[in-house]
């Protein structure tokens, strides 16, 4: 039987799954309006593509975040405190790319929505690459003391091993972003959505490959979960095969699903390799923090299983119905929002 | 510079910058969801044309107020790491229940809603946003459910030198809640509805869509009677609570240094000299702090010295008085605040009973045009009160705020993040009033803003234009 503790641990990794998967594609498409789209009209269908959802995507970080803070207490005030100056540069993203949407199509005017744009793309580059950075962290280990708190100096937090964390989810994000792309609009702008994400394979795969392997070498999870990591390892290089394939064969559905795949195996492998730590201590594994010393009381957990069991379904059940609503392509000559 | 006054600095400013937004969003959304469903039921579309003016400002403000969200979220861990310690097992609850609960809803049925006009029955439509509306109402009661517990903490007990939840019944029924959650949203109506007056005011002072405008108005005027004169009922219970459960909150806001006469008058204005502790020249009017207090012409409150001996007796040595002056005047310019908005409102329904409202003298719309700031200020004095007069306490008798900063987050970190966030608010700020000005003045007409970019008028496939 499952413990309470692990329940929690499991439901924060699936929150952030879920975040890294759904918003992650909506970052991919604020990438891809200055990557991918030539002119305004393709900017905006691009963002009228993922207007409906971004908002909602972003709270699965938000519930994230809540989740953490009540059931494990310690691991939010690590980790919070501890990446402070990281976290001011995800909010300051968050904020103006959150705005950027709702202002950009306020005002006609070239040089107002250029503004919007730039923020839209920032907003949509930085978070991803601070949140690679982060989770990369989090398995390398940071100095956490005795009283859990942590005391990084900037290396601890960027370094060559976590660089590549950051810019490997940033590459995730963006091909995600651009299988997203295929399935909601049509014509030139799909197909080259798709010729892009097909040239990023190789990139990405380099990307990948040189995360696990610098993976095996800079920190312990190999060694605490060989077994099981060597199996997602297995299963991500499938997913990628099954993404490459299906993206070639302009199967856009499977593709944009087997890409989620690998970001749902990615972070998953790092989710599994911290288990049952949630973040590691570089200055003693005895000062790691766990699913038990950083956990709130056995009863907030049960009162929290109670009421979060019970809303779940209800969220997801209309969270996929809003997909359903807004299942048709984004046009160009439709009325566009943004 | 001190991190704990840095860390409360930025806590302050980003916390009152999020809540200018917060109300106005709760209370657009009631009067919204009341003009879509007036639309459903009459069949009428100047209803409908109505909802999506005024859905024009919600939404830009909404945006302002989510952004600013995520931060408030993220602050308790990244400048408040003891605090969360301390309290996570209790705080962290509510707070997560607020994600799930509300702003799932909120976000969900919003994008449906801005996007669904087309593609939605009209009923789906409108319960769209009384979903929205319905999450509002959700995120204010679980946030106020975590600050209803830092002010009157239940439902908890100290286990290994933090507080653990051991009922969490206790904790929604927590008094405090249920008296603090019912001022502030009903404070969040009236925001919403002065602020309708406030800009059908000025358009009918332009003489702009007159009747559209009218029309507004007269909805805005009810709501903003009907919920200004509650908040000001349920704020003389919440006054009384105060007085049993943070004596010292209350004496500070009457500067009252010693424990006063029985009968008690209520000090109108006073020059407070905190230094000496006493007051100079005062104002008061006899029984009314009594009454105020207890509902009856009698009794007695304590004074702050006499609580201030006590607390030192109970929790140690420490100063255990609030500031005094901003404690005093921000409960005197809600009370002030509140109460000339419901005389205003009062006024304004019955001319509007009379059916006067098209004779009226144009001082009367000019007041109300200027009145849309009056639910602001007084928001934000309420808060100022309930937060600065509970110092120097984050949770009332179990925690200090001065126990509560990240002990790993340096000054220089904290004076980074605080004129960053400063700076973007600012822009935010200057942004938000711009486009505000902007959709107002353009009136209901083109209120759909892309109208003129649709590219070819005979081109039948862009049929769904809204």
């Amino acid at each position: 039987m499952m413990s309470l503790n692990e329940l929690w641990f499991l439901l924060i990794a699936v929150l952030f799954i879920g975040f890294f998967f759904l918003e992650g594609f909506d970052f991919g498409v604020g990438m891809s309006t200055k990557l991918l789209a030539k002119n305004d009209s393709e900017r905006r269908v691009l963002i009228n593509s993922i207007g409906p959802f971004w908002d909602a995507n972003e709270v699965w970080l938000i519930t994230a975040g809540g989740a953490m803070f009540a059931a494990f207490p310690h691991w939010y005030a690590t980790l919070f405190s501890g990446f402070y100056t990281a976290l001011v540069f995800v909010l300051l993203a968050l904020i103006g790319r959150g705005v950027a949407f709702e202002f950009r199509g306020k005002v006609h005017s070239e040089t107002w929505k250029k503004t919007w744009d730039i923020v839209i793309f920032l907003g949509s580059l930085l978070p991803p690459l601070l949140f690679g950075v982060v989770f990369a962290c989090l398995i390398q280990g940071v100095p956490i003391g005795e009283d859990m708190n942590m005391n990084a100096s900037f290396s601890d937090i960027v370094n060559g091993y976590t660089l590549l964390g950051g810019i490997t989810v940033v590459v995730l994000c963006l091909v995600h972003g651009l299988m997203f792309t295929t399935l909601r609009v049509m014509g030139d702008l799909q197909d080259r959505a798709r010729m892009m994400a097909k040239k990023l394979l190789i990139p990405l795969a380099v990307l990948l490959v040189g995360f696990a392997v610098m993976t095996y070498f800079v920190t312990d999870v190999f060694e605490v979960r060989g077994t099981i990591l060597s199996v997602t390892a297995v299963v991500g290089v499938i997913v990628y095969f099954l993404a490459a394939y299906f993206i070639s064969r302009k199967k856009d559905g499977w593709a944009f699903g087997m890409t989620g795949a690998v970001i749902i195996v990615s972070f998953a492998s790092i989710f599994i390799g911290l288990f049952p730590r949630v973040m590691v201590s570089s200055i003693s594994d005895t000062f790691s923090l766990t699913i038990t010393n950083a956990a709130s009381g056995q009863y907030s957990l049960k009162v929290m299983s109670i009421v979060a069991l019970t809303l779940l379904p209800f969220v997801l059940g209309y969270q996929i119905w809003s997909y359903f609503v807004f299942n048709k392509r984004v046009n160009a000559k439709d009325h566009l929002e943004y | 510079m001190d991190p704990v006054m840095l860390s409360r600095i930025q806590f302050a400013s980003t916390t009152l910058f999020h809540f200018i937004f917060v109300p106005l969003s709760i209370g657009l959304a009631l009067l919204i969801a009341i003009m879509e469903t007036m639309y459903v039921i009459k069949g009428k579309e100047e209803y409908k044309k109505m909802a999506k003016f005024w859905a024009h400002l919600f939404l830009i403000n909404f945006a302002v107020g989510v952004v600013t969200g995520i931060l408030q979220e993220f602050q308790f861990g990244m400048n408040w790491s003891d605090y969360s310690r301390f309290v996570g097992d209790v705080f962290g609850a509510p707070l997560a229940v607020e994600a799930l609960l509300a702003f799932f809803l909120e976000s969900t049925f919003l994008g449906l809603w801005i996007f669904g006009w087309d593609r939605l029955s009209k009923k789906l439509h409108l319960m769209s946003i009384w979903l929205v509306f319905f999450g509002t109402l959700m995120s204010a009661f679980w946030i106020i459910v975590a600050n209803a517990f830092m002010q009157v903490p239940v439902g908890y007990e100290i286990n290994n030198g933090r507080a653990e939840m051991n009922d969490f019944f206790a904790l929604i029924t927590n008094k405090q809640l249920l008296l603090e959650f019912p001022h502030t949203v009903l404070a969040a109506f009236m925001t919403g509805a002065f602020f309708v007056v406030g800009v059908s005011a000025y358009k009918m002072l332009k003489r702009k869509d007159y009747e559209f405008f009218k029309k507004s108005f007269i909805i805005a005027i009810i709501v903003g009677m009907v919920s200004s004169i509650g908040v000001a009922l349920v704020g003389h219970s919440q006054a009384q609570y105060l007085v049993e459960t943070q004596p010292m909150k209350m004496a500070a806001s009457e500067a009252l240094w010693d424990t006063s006469s029985d009968p008690a008058p209520w000090t109108v204005f006073a020059t407070i000299d905190t230094d000496n502790k006493e007051n100079g020249s005062t104002f008061q009017i006899p029984y009314l702090l009594s009454f105020l207090s207890y509902s009856k012409f009698s009794g007695s409150l304590e004074g702050m010295n006499q609580l201030q001996e006590q607390y030192v007796e109970e929790y140690g040595p420490g100063d255990y008085i609030p500031p005094v002056k901003t404690t005093f005047w921000s409960f005197r310019i809600m009370v002030g605040s509140g109460s000339i908005l419901i005389l205003l409102s009062m006024y304004g329904v019955y001319l509007v009973a009379r059916k006067k409202l098209d004779q009226v003298n144009k001082w009367f719309l000019h007041i109300m045009v200027w009145a849309i700031s009056l639910p602001f200020i007084a928001n934000w004095a309420g808060w100022i009160m309930t937060e600065i007069g509970r110092q120097p306490w984050t949770v009332f008798g179990l925690f200090k705020t001065e126990d509560s900063v990240s002990p790993n987050v340096s000054a220089g970190q904290i004076l980074f993040s605080l004129i960053s966030f400063s700076l973007a608010y600012l822009i935010l700020a200057i942004i938000l009033v711009y486009l505000f000005l902007r959709v107002i003045k353009k009136g209901p007409h083109d209120s759909d803003t892309h109208k003129e970019e649709s590219h070819d008028p005979f081109d039948k496939e862009g049929n769904y234009v809204s």
